[in-house]
């Protein structure tokens, strides 16, 4: 057999696995994403609400603290285990708040911890959450630069 | 004093809808094109210092709270809304004032993720 022959063939045959797959219930896993995603926001307003009212913050240091209480309860409901478990069935809805940003850094850390504290746990703390930081590094001193320059 | 609790309610609302309508979006967006969660939080986090780098992220801010500002688009949002603010000052204060106002963030997912790493042992993916 030549080598596009082959490939053709390990293309239907991957058609053919595909077809015993589930299909995709796009609409039960909208659903989930939407409701857990919002009940995430909800949890995040109350404790916003709460810091403005009993510890009188506002501005930046409100906003600062709301999203670091956040990725606190990230980390230790993933430290827990209760976060993954919940993640399975969420989809979207348990990674795109703050708190999935918090599971993908406390994640790989208590995974790798067994690898040793420097290669193994600070190494590969930011294996998932190290782009984010990268191109939102990048993409923020452009956008910087930008008004600057528009600004001269 | 019950026009107060309307409010507060609808706040909660606003929320619960602006936030489960983001991570709506970006099941579909998993949905139909198989991308990981690492590109997802990244294409998600870029949408939101392009909104705001254009001034439109601040009025989803002012509508939603913490609808807006708890998805991963907010904390894009926080990097461009830095930088903006940093450029008034000089290229100096550009540059810095993405990760300064990020610091918070990074601060305690380091520290909170490596609290924990110390304490709790990495379940197994089966329970």
């Amino acid at each position: 057999m030549t080598g596009k022959d082959n490939e053709n063939y390990n293309k239907e045959y991957i058609e053919y696995v595909k077809s015993f797959d589930p299909p995709t219930q796009h609409f039960k896993n909208c659903f989930r994403a939407f409701i857990v995603g919002g009940l995430i926001c909800c949890v995040g307003q109350f404790i916003r609400l709460f810091l403005e009212n009993v510890f009188s913050l506002s501005g930046d240091e409100l906003a600062g603290a709301t999203s670091m209480l956040l990725i606190f309860l990230g980390c230790f409901l993933t430290g827990l285990g209760v976060y993954d478990r919940v993640g399975r069935n969420a989809g979207a809805g348990s990674i795109v708040p703050i708190t999935g940003f918090a599971n993908s850094v406390a994640s790989p850390a208590m995974e790798f911890k067994t690898e040793g504290f420097i290669y193994g746990l600070a190494a590969k703390m930011f294996i998932v959450a190290g782009p984010i930081i990268v191109y939102g590094v990048l993409s923020g001193s452009l956008v910087g630069v930008i008004y600057w320059l528009l600004g001269l | 004093m019950y026009e107060e609790y309307i409010t507060i309610v609808g706040d909660f609302l606003k929320a619960f809808l602006v936030g489960g309508g983001i991570c709506m979006i970006a099941q579909v967006v998993i949905n139909f094109t198989d991308l990981t969660a690492g590109k997802i939080l990244v294409i998600f986090m870029l949408g939101g210092v392009a909104l705001q780098s254009l001034g439109l992220y601040q009025y989803l801010d002012d509508f939603a709270g913490a609808g807006a500002t708890v998805p991963i688009c907010g904390f894009g949002y926080l990097l461009a809304n830095g930088a903006m603010q940093g450029a008034q000052s000089g290229l100096y204060g550009a540059i810095t004032g993405p990760l300064k106002a990020a610091s918070g963030g990074v601060t305690a997912a380091v520290v909170f993720a490596f609290l924990m790493a110390l304490v709790f042992k990495s379940k197994s993916k089966k329970n």
